[in-house]
């Protein structure tokens, strides 16, 4: 357990840069997700950290140490994989005490027995000590996979998307038991993931990545209600945040260079058409086009003008298709023609 | 019919389909072993019988077995006077005494025991040379940038492209310059130069299958490149290196040619010695045949004993994700 820096590192292949100049501090016993979208340089900031690749320029440090030219053996890391996270020609205990078993620890078989056992316990899977690796299901190995990170005690356990191969239950429960461990041991964890649901439940800060840059740090919530671009502001929120032309909203008092305004559900008020109630200067009409019944929670998709919009709607609320409602916004996020929040 | 069994699979054949398949494999195996069981029944004929006309096949019933063969191949022997062989005292084992019927005595053992040492020592030699560095070579080829990679891939691989033979004559002036004419570490070093193209090949294959993840988790774990690959990758390259060495070795066991331009004597392999094994009035063929038999039993061994790497080898490779 560590602090881990990461200071204006940048890493190309070939012609790619994929990342440029991060630097990011990730302090002792913290969980800090990386988000983004595939290909936007999440798992090389990752393996930089793991020494799996050394940067073009910048350094890393773990515990005060720079490790920017040091090999993976020697940083004190370790790193749970999407796939392929156990050796599939050992059992599940040889597995466990492989990493105890590196020529640079070398700990006595004795010792090496009771880690394991302890930690088999930990996992709920002692009966499978025996089991080839391969004869675990998928949740089981990951499972295996992310104790195993986490009970040696690293300087800081690095995850690459590892729940991301796994159904939506398993994932679910997992991403509980996961939070539950690291509290538990107090492990520092960097964590890769595009799922918002994981890194807004788990992590303690989220840093969201766009072209190999870090654009924003912050705690989950300052990332959601804060965000420093229409790109972040996209990342988190389900449905996903509204951006609409400001011209689609009419003539409407926003900042004079805003280009886009943001709409999340909160930031609208939604009024049927009554005739008990009248249309109030600045409310904007939008016809109901369709709506999904998730059973806890309605999407309502809603047209103004051209352009549609996906809202919560409270499930109570019935609705019709074709019907007219007014939209009054409150505090909507605006954005420059660059996609920069500007209010 | 019950309606379980009438019901129909598309994965599971019926026991019709079974019984087609199960019959051709019969049939193509009744032929491709027809040579061979000529081998054996020659191998356990007297050489008399052994070129009779119309052949005879059945054993105990058109002729009566015999390990002269055997005992031929094994020795070497003169003719001598029948007062002479009368005067030797009783004759020791069955091989002496059907020598002595033919009127001749054993002079001494043969060549077919020192010739069949070097063909395991050489083709055994070569085979674990090709996958030591076949290996070597497919691991950096599947893992590291190697400059010009493409470029060297195809350069070992025409290696291949025209057949060794045609570059006898100049391997064999190079050998005699070198003095490895006739010498085990020659033909050793020869048909590892052969070999080791079809295993960097065959290997790279296999290796690139296995995801890097595993040596990477290794090496955060704590062990070097070279500690990984011996731990991690190579348990798990271990049909792949198994098909291959079994190609290897078949090649090196079999090789003809080279062997007879190469060697003549010291490191004289058992190919280009089974076939001039000559008896009494030519070729003793119940011995040549003989010869032949125990000749195919290591490739036998070996691909027995590994045979479910190798057909788990032959197609695990070829599936592309």
């Amino acid at each position: 357990m560590a602090e881990v820096v990461l200071q204006q590192v940048s890493k190309a292949f070939g012609s790619v840069e994929a990342v440029k100049n991060l630097s990011l501090t990730i302090a002792d016993g913290e969980f800090v997700a990386l988000l983004g979208p595939t290909g936007v340089g999440k798992t090389t900031t990752l393996r930089l950290v793991a020494g799996l690749e050394t940067p073009d320029a910048g350094r890393v440090f773990i515990g005060g140490r720079d490790v920017t030219q040091a090999p993976p053996a020697a940083r004190d890391v370790t790193f749970v994989f999407q796939q392929y996270s156990l050796y599939p020609h050992l059992t599940v205990f040889e597995n466990l005490a492989f990493p105890l078993r590196a020529p640079t620890r070398r700990l006595p078989e004795e010792e090496i027995r009771r880690i394991v056992s302890e930690v088999a316990r930990m996992l709920r899977i002692d009966t499978k000590l025996g089991n080839k690796a391969t004869q675990l299901s998928g949740g089981q190995m990951q499972r295996v996979a992310i104790g195993r990170a986490l009970v040696r005690r690293p300087a800081i356990a690095l995850m690459d998307e590892p729940l991301s191969s796994l159904d939506a239950k398993l994932r679910a429960d997992l991403r509980v038991e996961l939070k539950r461990i690291q509290q538990d041991l107090r492990t520092t964890i960097l964590y890769v993931t595009h799922d918002q649901m994981e890194a807004m439940t788990m992590a303690d800060r989220i840093g969201v990545l766009e072209n190999g840059r870090l654009v924003q740090v912050g705690t989950p919530r300052e990332i959601y209600e804060n965000p420093v671009s229409a790109y972040v502001a996209g990342r988190l929120g389900q449905p996903a945040i509204n951006l609409v032309p400001r011209a689609v909203l009419g003539e409407w008092n926003a900042p004079l260079d805003a280009a886009l305004v943001g709409l999340r559900t909160e930031h609208v008020q939604l009024h049927r058409r009554s005739k008990l109630r009248a249309t109030v200067p600045g409310d904007i009409s939008a016809r109901v086009k369709r709506i999904e019944h998730l059973g806890d929670q309605n999407h309502l998709h809603l047209a103004v003008g051209e352009h549609d919009l996906v809202m919560l709607a409270d499930p109570a609320l019935v609705f019709h298709d074709g019907e007219t409602v007014d939209l009054r916004l409150e505090n909507p996020l605006f954005f420059n023609a660059e996609g920069h929040r500007i209010a | 019919m019950s309606a379980a069994n009438s019901a129909h699979s598309v994965v599971e054949p019926s026991g019709y389909a079974k019984l087609i398949a199960g019959s051709l494999v019969a049939f193509y195996a009744l032929i491709s072993l027809v040579p061979l069981v000529w081998i054996g029944l020659t191998s356990i004929k007297t050489p008399t019988d052994s070129i009779h006309y119309p052949p005879k096949v059945i054993p105990f019933v058109e002729f009566q077995p015999s390990i002269e063969g055997y005992c031929n191949l094994f020795s070497t022997r003169s003719r001598q006077t029948t007062e002479y062989i009368q005067s030797l005292p009783p004759p020791q084992g069955a091989c002496e005494t059907i020598t002595r019927a033919r009127g001749m005595v054993v002079a001494g053992p043969s060549n077919y025991v020192p010739r069949y040492i070097n063909s395991l020592i050489i083709a055994f030699g070569s085979t674990f040379l090709s996958i030591a560095l076949g290996t070597a070579a497919a691991y950096a080829f599947s893992r590291f940038k190697v400059p010009l990679k493409d470029d060297l891939m195809f350069f070992i691989l025409s290696t291949r492209m025209m057949p060794p033979i045609a570059v006898a004559i100049p391997i064999f002036l190079m050998y005699r310059e070198l003095g490895l004419s006739d010498t085990r570490l020659g033909m050793i070093l020869l048909y590892t130069s052969v070999n080791v193209s079809l295993a960097v090949w065959l290997l790279k294959g296999f290796i690139d299958e296995i995801p890097r993840e595993y040596e990477e988790a290794a090496m955060i774990d704590g062990y070097t490149r070279l500690q990984a690959f011996r731990k991690v990758v190579l348990p798990q390259a271990v049909t792949g290196i198994v098909a291959t060495a079994i190609f290897c070795l078949i090649f090196a066991w079999n090789e003809y040619a080279f062997a007879v331009l190469l060697t003549s004597g010291a490191a004289q392999t058992a190919p280009p010695f089974i076939p001039i094994i000559i008896g009494e009035g030519g070729q003793d063929w119940p011995a040549v045949a003989a010869g032949t038999v125990l000749f195919l039993v290591p490739i036998l061994i070996f691909t027995v004993l590994l045979r479910q790497h190798l057909l788990r080898g032959i197609t695990f490779g070829a599936v592309r994700k």
